[in-house]
């Protein structure tokens, strides 16, 4: 991985004292936040019955991947992750484009009322997901989407925080941009599709990978409307084989490993996308 | 004006696939759990009468959904002010030191991206089991012998929750926070050392002040995630010790889902939603007047 700096100077200041401290509180905060996972991953290679060993040690009599193999039998992992990659994928893309699409209708068109839908959909932000748990589910009943790829999806797609992100967006966008393309000969449409998505790349990719971490992490609403193992997602499957596991520890911090590094290899390769993403939505405000 | 036309053209065909979906999974379950708050409704759904203002007198009566909702106030007030403040540090230093700038966006950012369920099961493990436990081991090891009932101490348990959600959640704040930092103009660092200010000056002069806006966004998003404080709570200490630190999200979990009271679980919802409702107005007044005290 480089280490180039965001900043536009590219001239990396020298080390004076002060900076050095700097350096030294860094890494300082640096390890505390990385030693819990440091240790998860150490408990983890560690043969049974070995992590409660006092006094305590990193690494066991020998490394061993019984623990993630004891998991992978336990469950049906393969299966978990390509469910939850699935439900994941398409949240993402329907929120995306349903928020995308909302926003730009809400930041820069007229029809009568505009306000008040905006409004609705303000106000939903302030909504707990847990006050509509119990209505939520009555309602899936009802369809007959309980234990369905769509029973976990649709009522995760209208995000209201995303749409209003998005609006803060296009209301900064230049007019003459569009106004050029009209004079054209351009519908609306093809404006949205060739001109306006394409310039609002940074802040679709920010709201995409949030809804992503969001949804691959979900947890309460997918272990409700999901009863049939074969299709629950990673952390609902997780929780699942833990309970037959009681104490295990390595187990229990193999699971942890494995729930967490698709996300990680994902946030490791945008990191610097996701940055420059929020910094364009006015989110981080400018 | 030509164009004129085509500002108003097909404005609802944008708005109406979104607002298809928020009203048949967030308003219509809205309304339904309103509905049910009026109620005797088991689990189902079925079966109650209508009760009308009783499941909501029967809450504001009951001591325990008191303590449960000062609580959820307590561990909003004692984890928003380091959350932020942390955010805000973290982001402060990586911005300055331009160096590594992988490495903590990576280790400062990972956690957020763990399921809760995983991060209350770690952070279990690191300080429940007090003999064994990768906390007070490694508070021995540099002479202090705590022997903490870190979960359960009435005292400890509610800072220990505050902890794991500052190691789980201050990433997010932190990349916003250091988004906002790069969105500050060069210039007016320039401007300000031509002027001759020093790096606390500047630091006080230019970049705080710049950044208020994203700690507005920063403090309302966190006062909002704060105050539906559940997961982490529910996995490490189920409420205890002594009830002591049980939110009011896990009293209408206990009423609704295990006690199989979903309409007097839906009323006490609602009164959690309106104190959101509250909240949120009130912050939205503050950062108002501020704003009109900074434009005068």
């Amino acid at each position: 991985m480089r280490s180039r700096t965001d900043h536009e100077s590219g001239r990396r200041p020298r080390w004076t004292p002060g900076r050095l401290a700097l350096l030294l509180g860094a890494l300082l905060l640096a390890a505390l936040w990385v030693l819990p996972l440091a240790y998860a991953f150490a408990t983890s290679l560690k043969p049974q019955g070995e992590e409660v060993d006092t006094p305590l040690t990193w690494i066991g009599s020998r490394i061993t991947f019984e623990a993630y193999e004891q998991v992978w039998e336990a469950g049906d992992l393969p299966r978990w992750i390509l469910n939850t990659a699935y439900v994941a994928t398409v949240t993402t893309a329907l929120t995306v484009l349903l928020s995308a699409m909302a926003a730009y209708g809400f930041a820069r068109t007229t029809f009568r009322g505009r306000r008040l839908l905006y409004g609705l959909v303000l106000a939903g932000i302030m909504v707990p997901p847990q006050v509509l748990m119990a209505p939520l589910f009555a309602q899936m009943l009802a369809l007959g989407l309980v234990d369905t790829y769509w029973g976990v999806i649709l009522p995760q797609v209208a995000v209201p925080a995303m749409v209003f992100i998005l609006v803060k967006f296009f209301e900064e966008v230049p007019r003459e941009l569009e106004e050029a393309a009209f004079c054209d000969g351009a519908g609306r449409w093809r404006v949205f599709f060739t001109i306006v998505l394409p310039l609002s790349r940074p802040v679709l990719a920010a709201v995409a990978i949030f809804t992503f971490i969001q949804t691959w992490n979900n947890f309460l609403w997918p272990f409700l409307v999901t009863t049939d193992p074969g299709g629950m997602t990673l952390p609902v499957g997780l929780v699942n084989v833990q309970s037959s596991y009681g104490v295990r520890y390595a187990q229990v911090m193999a699971s942890l490993v494995i729930a967490g590094l698709p996300l990680l290899f994902v946030f490791a390769f945008f990191q610097r996308q996701i940055v420059r993403g929020i910094a364009h939505t006015g989110l981080a405000g400018r | 004006m030509r164009t004129r036309r085509h500002w108003t053209e097909h404005g609802l065909a944008f708005v109406a696939p979104f607002f298809a979906f928020y009203a048949l999974f967030l308003l219509w379950p809205l309304a339904l759990g309103l509905k049910m708050s009026l109620g005797s409704d088991n689990i189902t759904g079925q079966g109650g009468e209508f009760v009308g203002f009783d499941n909501y007198a029967e809450a504001l009566k009951d001591p325990d959904m008191w303590s449960s909702l000062w609580n959820t106030l307590w561990f909003t007030a004692l984890s928003t002010v380091p959350l932020v403040l942390t955010g805000l540090a973290m982001a402060l230093i990586a911005h300055h030191l331009r160096f590594a700038d992988w490495l903590w966006r990576l280790s400062w950012f990972a956690p957020f991206l763990l399921p809760s369920g995983v991060v209350g099961l770690l952070w279990l493990w690191i300080i429940y089991p007090s003999d064994f436990g990768l906390a007070d081991q490694l508070l021995d090891t540099v002479g202090l012998h705590p022997g903490i009932g870190w979960l359960t101490d009435e005292r400890y348990a509610m800072l220990s929750i505050v902890g794991t959600t500052l190691w789980w959640t201050v990433g997010f704040n932190f990349l916003l926070y250091l988004a906002g930092l790069q969105a500050i103009p060069r210039h007016l660092y320039e401007a300000a050392e031509l002027d001759g200010a020093n790096a606390w000056q500047r630091l006080r002069r230019v970049t705080l002040p710049m950044l208020r806006r994203t700690t507005g966004v920063v403090v309302i998003l966190q006062l909002l995630a704060s105050l539906k404080i559940f997961d982490q709570v529910y996995i490490m200490t189920r409420g205890g010790p002594d009830e002591s630190t049980r939110p009011l999200l896990l009293y209408v979990y206990e009423h609704g889902f295990t006690g199989y009271r979903i309409g007097y679980a839906s009323a006490a919802s609602y009164l959690f939603f309106a104190l959101i409702v509250l909240i949120s107005l009130l912050q939205l007044r503050f950062t108002r007047r501020a704003r009109q005290e900074n434009a005068v």
